[in-house]
């Protein structure tokens, strides 16, 4: 009996184990557990695409009792975006960093952050999120602070530190859920919460908590130096992917969960944070000096959109209109994963290659590495939302949702983001494209370079002109 | 029930003493010390909720606990383990 | 304003904490829960102590995911750079009560880890008292708390979490599913599982203590 879902937590952490065991090889043991876990990833997805939804009974105790894992569209969605990064970064990790200690560091917790990841994304039951919720954010800080330096430690101290309140925010939602239900299985929760004062103070304590890990406006404020000193390839698996985690689980709460309890007031007020969150990261990224602090603060604003799709989705009802609203969320963050990715990946070696990362000074640096600055020129594509992108396909969906659910002031907030997104992408461009003569190599480094293109290029060219099979995923009827 | 209340209500004067301890106090080992109380506020109100009437008291929270104070450990661990780093540097300059 | 901005803290946390214990006063009672079930369900977990029987059987997930964790905090404390010296070597008496309280410590830790089938105890108890005994080795002038060399350090501190996953994988290849343990082997499983756990916790724990890896490439021993 082979339970797809089980592997896919316990392939990566036995990669993990291993390389912690046998330090020697590192790089060749953890490139291997990253292509087996790919496959037990892509396993889960076939499973869901057949079986549209699975659940398993860990310790076959089943669901008040026992702890289950269980996966859908959604989760199956973002575990195939997630392995697809993750195996990027891994083969990019295993070039950027050269042969030695921080080498023998970064495998073992990279391996364990990926099965916390899955562990997330699959988990079913709420104490069970609140443990993989500390193993991400512990290995994420250690992460972090890997590339050494003052400025890295401290940012990814702050982070830890922000992580645990967060965590224990939450941790007491589960507390109150437990004290109130007797459950702790979010299926058996979602048909007991009724509409009363406990439950609506577990959903803000958790919500508060989730909110200061996913980083949305006014709790960002420790992203932007944690994922801009952290070494690159673990800034692209902070912001394409841990960050979004937290904003998963945020979503199931919302519309599972505690989907009786949600009022349009609060999940207008989560709008209003989006909103302003596009504002202030996009208002930042135009301003920020260095191009991985740009790349932070386009997080911020990515995650604001994100939540701009909450007050829509709870004013539409259940039928397509709802259905491709959903979709066209699971394509932002689809999009937002692989395209910040990307541009970490490109802007971790623009910074190798020039020795910094200063917007102002990059003339011609970024133009002997043509395939790279190829990578952040798609990134750039997708984080805009230009026209094959994902993200575009998601944002004229938003805008059609939002006019049809009557909140037509959330369209302006679109607009304003969009331009600001092309400025701050244009700025980084116009310095890449200085005159300078045209190299002749295209790729120097392919284990690191293509990564990145391959990364860049799924946003900004295959989600959005392939989107179509997420509908089916989601086991909706409808499609472009 | 008098006593559930009493010690749940403990831990939740607990929560919201850590939390402000870690919101107004700027030094690492303050905010360490208001997170681990933070956290044992949670547990507080974990083992009342554990101790229900005059039943046999409820192991699922029990083990909960456990699991919530190994995590507080490590997460402890890895920040103290930070700021000594920070604090060599200091040292070292 | 630094005292302003203290007060407003102040008060909205007690705001907080008041509509907390509002929201509390009367879900206090016997309200739905999951003992009944656990109690009833408890033979065939194998033990007979509630508490150990949701650690390592219902929520024995759980338990495999903290253990991750613990590696995770050793990981990423060891990826900080090297361990401090340590401390001055321990005068007499101190000497004298250390060689008395650590094998006391280890037998109490393997007393805990048996006990905790059926009364208050298990793993982690057990480990945190191996923990324990590092931190007095330290504290008495061992550099390295008494743990082994390097190598074989990260094998123990692995061997945990790696037990449990293999048992897990097992029962999965045997048909049961995932940490589904076979009745008559329960018992005997767990106590496997809850060897290798405390084995894992111990030397964790007493090697997070140390704080920073002991990698002394040209020297034998650890710094002192």
């Amino acid at each position: 009996m082979l339970d797809s879902l089980a592997l896919a937590v316990s392939v990566p952490l036995i990669g993990a184990l291993l390389v912690t065991a046998v330090p020697g090889r590192v790089q060749g043991l953890g490139l291997l557990a990253a292509l087996a876990t790919l496959a037990t990833v892509g396993l889960v997805t076939a499973e869901v695409w057949q079986q549209g939804s699975l659940r398993s009974d860990l310790g076959g105790w089943g669901a008040p009792l026992g702890i289950s894992l269980a996966a859908d569209g959604l989760s199956a969605a973002l575990l195939a975006m997630a392995a697809l990064v993750a195996l990027a970064v891994s083969v990019y990790a295993s070039g950027y960093f050269s042969r030695g200690e921080t080498e023998t560091h970064f495998w073992p917790l990279w391996l364990l952050l990926w099965a916390a990841l899955n562990g997330l994304l699959l988990a079913a039951d709420l104490f069970n999120l609140y443990v993989t919720l500390e193993l991400l954010g512990l290995t994420a800080a250690a992460l972090g602070a890997l590339t050494g330096t003052r400025a890295a430690v401290e940012a990814s101290l702050r982070y830890l530190l922000v992580g645990l309140l967060g965590s224990l925010a939450y941790l007491l939602g589960v507390a109150l859920l437990y004290t109130a239900y007797g459950t702790l299985d979010m299926a058996l929760l979602g048909a007991a919460v009724r509409p009363e004062p406990i439950a609506g103070s577990a959903l803000v304590l958790m919500t508060a908590g989730l909110a200061l890990k996913a980083a949305l406006f006014p709790m960002h404020f420790w992203l932007p130096p944690a994922h801009a000193n952290a070494p690159a390839p673990v800034s692209a698996a902070l912001s394409a992917l841990v960050v979004k985690a937290a904003f998963y689980l945020m979503l199931r709460l919302w519309l599972d969960v505690f989907a009786p309890l949600v009022t349009p007031w609060a999940a207008g007020l989560m709008g209003l944070l989006g909103a302003l969150a596009v504002f202030w990261g996009s208002w930042r990224a135009l301003r920020a000096e260095r191009l991985k602090l740009m790349a932070a603060y386009s997080t911020v604003a990515q995650i604001g959109y994100l939540c701009l799709f909450l007050p829509v989705l709870t004013a539409l009802p259940a039928g397509d209109a709802r259905e491709d609203l959903l979709v066209a969320l699971l394509l932002m963050a689809l999009t937002h994963g692989f395209a910040k990715a990307g541009l970490f990946l490109a802007a971790g070696l623009v910074q190798r290659s020039a020795g910094h990362d200063r917007i102002d000074d990059l003339g011609g640096t970024a133009q002997h590495m043509p395939a790279t600055t190829f990578s952040i020129g798609l990134a750039g594509i997708a984080l805009i939302g230009l026209p094959p992108s994902g993200s575009f396909v998601g944002k004229w969906i938003l805008m059609r949702s939002v006019i049809e659910s009557g909140q037509w002031w959330w369209i302006p907030v679109i607009l304003v983001g969009t331009l600001l997104a092309a400025a701050y992408v244009f700025r980084v461009l116009s310095r890449a494209f200085n005159l300078e003569p045209t190299p002749r190599r295209f790729v120097t480094q392919a284990r690191t370079e293509v990564p990145a293109l391959l990364l860049a290029l799924t946003s900004a060219a295959v989600l959005g002109l392939a989107a179509r099979p997420l509908w089916r995923l989601l086991g909706f009827e409808g499609g472009l | 029930m008098m006593t559930s209340l009493l010690y749940g209500g403990a831990g939740v004067i607990l929560f919201a003493l850590g939390l402000w301890a870690f919101l107004v106090y700027e030094p690492l080992l303050r905010k360490l010390i208001a997170l681990n109380i933070m956290g044992s506020g949670v547990f507080h109100l974990l083992i009342a909720i554990a101790e229900r009437g005059a039943l046999a008291p409820d192991p699922v929270p029990h083990a909960m606990v456990l699991t919530g104070i190994v995590v507080a450990v490590s997460a402890t661990a890895l920040a103290l383990a930070m700021g000594r780093r920070l604090e060599d540097d200091d040292d070292a300059r | 304003m630094r005292r302003a901005g203290t007060l407003v803290i102040g008060a909205l946390v007690g705001l907080l904490a008041l509509w907390l214990l509002w929201v509390l006063r009367d879900v206090l009672v016997p309200t739905p829960r999951l003992a009944e079930l656990a109690l009833q369900e408890l033979p065939n977990t194998g033990v007979s102590n509630p508490v150990t029987g949701v650690l390592l059987a219902y929520r024995a997930y759980d338990t495999l995911l903290e253990l991750a964790v613990l590696l995770a905090a050793l990981l990423g404390i060891w990826s900080l750079g090297a361990a401090s010296p340590g401390f001055q070597p321990a005068g007499t008496v101190l000497r004298g009560m250390v060689k008395l309280v650590v094998p006391l410590l280890i037998l109490t830790g393997g007393y805990l880890l048996w006990v905790g089938g059926h009364a208050p105890g298990g793993a982690f108890q057990a480990g945190a008292l191996l923990g324990a005994a590092g931190v007095v080795l330290r504290l008495a002038g061992d550099a390295r708390a008494g743990l082994p060399p390097v190598p074989v350090q990260r094998r123990l501190a692995v061997a945990g979490a790696a037990t449990f996953v293999l048992v897990g994988l097992a029962t999965m290849a045997f048909g049961t599913g995932f940490l589904s343990y076979p009745p008559a082997w329960a018992k005997w499983l767990i106590l496997t599982i809850e060897t290798a756990a405390t084995l894992a916790i111990g030397v964790t724990l007493a090697a997070a203590y140390v704080g920073g890896q002991p990698v002394p490439r040209s020297g034998e021993d650890g710094p002192l």
